[in-house]
């Protein structure tokens, strides 16, 4: 449902359907509707038969890269002969992205659920559950929740009666959006600097504390229940555009749109259905201008482009840019574009890592010279001098932050350079004093 | 407390260190130690832990924490200085955390923190107000883009924050 709206008929209810519903966060109310069925049904089966379930559906990780779950889920050893370990991302911290926190805000039993089924479908026993340290109120839900879990013999040594031990861990970040990457995320609760790590080795080779490990996003672990339940085909089915883009997702709509909030629709979509039937469309008196997809981290969209695509992993990539965590940052005829692809650059600047030097220096020079520019003391040659930056930002580090920071630079020259051009021949007031 | 706790490679004033980690909240780390398979894992929960005893992490909680976890000073405070939600001086009796990231910053989120400046007689961002009632920070994407601004007061997290209803918010924290 199009949290905190009531649903529209044009979307496709399945994770949000209980989401404002207070009831459905106990475990009472929430095994009254239908909760934890999955995963008993899970402790009767394998694996391997859990595992190509969730390959058949279709699913796709929700968090922003879009890759087969049970795919991954697959990569880890057949044989446990050290621990394996599942941890779950909800760290979201993407720019224009809010939906994991209506998830454990309303529904954290869903996620409980979800997690569990994965952790014995990797042979995992233990799942850590990465909040970040700013989510207060989805932590104290979480926490009950967990505790609650427990009691019922849910969660433990003999996960409802089934002799397998399943325990979860709320780990709590504070204040890094690098540890939402996933290699930075399982340093971070080791107890380190949230620095990603160089791959390979990949996670289920040696994760979390060197042990075969898989990250999942809160979004993607939330689907799975409802994939046992109604199984792979019923998922698969759930597809308006290409078919390699499964199932539902959820969309945080935020900006200069008259309904934000989130949004919960088949793959494939069309964009402008979500844009103007969905959000109610631009303000009155406005249009559009930019749509940001996927959360700030990549390429922004003109009006035009986003009109014409399908919102799905493929139809966002065909009009140029990328669905990423589907976090939609709209801005309308008003929106300063030079200004606002700053504050993203200075976002980014302010939270690399800094340990690798394309995105440290890169992140920070990129974010002066738009200041310059901005200050009124740009230069023609800026233009070129940001391009080449972000060509070295791109592809060349250890995890893609600066690759993150470089896509709305570069596209937001390329589709609204006449911005720039503005500033720099003088024809617009500086909209801050240069350094 | 150990010798390392001074730390910063400077005589530092000779402040005795009271203890954090004793009675329950040492029986509550201890209980986080059967949770991770290594002590290190415990720092950011030591840390929270810290803060949440002393309002912020100094020197010598630094040098404290190092000790029950067997690590070095040095160590932790590398780890400190990294995430922006731990404080490594005192602040005001309330902290303010006001998102201006994109979203928020095209829905007016600079009004916002500008009201709050005011309101709280701050004077600039990072500054405690001269009553000691308030510090207020910019901080960078909370994850509630559609309900701008978000702020967070203390634990508390309040949406759809606009210039004209920050008077009426910050009287509920005295």
């Amino acid at each position: 449902m199009g949290y905190p709206h009531p649903s529209h008929p044009k979307e496709t209810v399945v994770l949000s359907q209980y989401f404002g519903d207070a009831e459905a966060r106990t475990y009472d109310g929430w095994t009254k509707r239908g909760g934890y069925e999955a995963f008993r049904k899970a402790l009767g089966m394998t694996r391997e038969a859990i595992v190509e379930e969730v390959k058949a559906s279709g699913l796709r990780g929700r968090g922003g890269a879009g890759f087969p779950t049970g795919l991954k889920w697959s990569f880890m050893p057949k044989e446990v002969v050290k621990p394996h370990y599942l941890v779950c991302n909800a760290d979201e911290s993407e720019p224009g992205t809010f939906k994991d926190r209506e998830i454990m805000r309303w529904t954290p039993h869903a996620l409980i659920e979800g997690c569990a089924i994965a952790a014995h479908a990797i042979g995992a026993e233990r799942c850590y559950i990465y909040i970040r340290g700013e989510f207060t109120e989805p932590w104290a839900v979480m926490s009950a929740a967990v505790e609650e879990a427990y009691a019922r013999g849910a969660l433990g040594p003999n996960a409802f009666g089934s002799g397998k031990r399943v325990d979860m861990v709320l780990h709590r970040g504070a204040g890094a959006y690098i540890c939402g990457e996933e290699t930075a995320m399982m340093n971070s609760i080791e107890g380190k600097r949230g620095n990603p790590r160089i791959k390979p080795p990949f996670p289920a080779v040696a994760g979390l504390f060197g042990m075969p490990t898989t990250i999942n996003n809160v979004e993607t672990l939330s689907a799975v229940p409802h994939i046992l339940n109604r199984g792979a085909a019923w998922y698969k089915a759930l597809c308006l555009g290409n078919p390699k883009s499964t199932g539902t997702k959820l969309i945080s709509i935020c900006g200069h749109i008259q309904r934000p909030g989130n949004y919960e629709v088949t793959m494939g979509t069309p964009l402008k259905e979500i844009l103007y039937d969905m959000a109610g469309g631009p303000r009155p008196g406005r249009t559009f201008k930019a749509i940001i997809p996927g959360g700030s981290s990549v390429p922004i969209m003109t009006r035009e482009e986003a009109e014409a695509a399908l919102f799905d992993y493929e139809g966002i990539v065909e009009k140029g840019s990328m669905l990423g965590s589907a976090g939609l940052i709209v801005m309308d005829d008003t929106t300063d574009m030079v200004y606002q692809i700053w504050r993203l650059a200075r976002f980014y600047a302010h939270e690399s890592c800094a340990q690798c030097t394309q995105c440290r220096e890169g992140t920070a020079w990129t974010t002066k010279i738009l200041e310059r520019i901005l200050g009124g003391k740009g230069k023609q040659e800026d233009f070129q001098l940001l391009l080449d930056l972000s060509d070295n930002m791109t592809g060349k580090t250890i995890c893609v932050l600066s690759d993150s920071c470089a896509a709305p630079v570069v596209s937001g020259i390329q589709k609204f350079r006449s911005e720039f051009e503005a500033y720099i021949a003088g024809a617009r007031e500086p909209a801050m004093v240069a350094v | 407390m150990n010798a390392h706790s001074t730390g910063g490679g400077h005589a530092a004033p000779a402040i005795a260190h009271e203890p954090v980690f004793v009675g329950e909240t040492r029986a509550k780390l201890e209980r986080l130690f059967a949770l991770y398979p290594t002590k290190q894992a415990c720092l950011l929960p030591a840390l929270w832990m810290v803060q949440e005893v002393r309002g912020w992490i100094s020197e010598s909680a630094i040098g404290e924490v190092a000790e029950v976890l067997d690590l070095t000073p040095a160590y932790v405070k590398g780890v400190v200085t990294f995430y922006t939600m731990y404080h490594t001086h005192p602040v005001g009796r309330h902290f303010v955390q006001v998102c201006t990231t994109s979203p928020c910053n095209i829905c007016g989120a600079e009004d916002v923190v500008k009201a709050l400046l005011k309101a709280t007689n701050c004077g600039e961002l990072g500054a405690t107000s001269p009553d000691g009632r308030f510090t207020v920070i910019e901080v960078e994407c909370l994850g509630a883009c559609g309900f701008a601004t978000p702020i967070l007061v203390d634990d508390d997290f309040i949406e759809s924050v606009t210039p004209d209803k920050v008077a009426g918010i910050l009287q509920r924290y005295p």
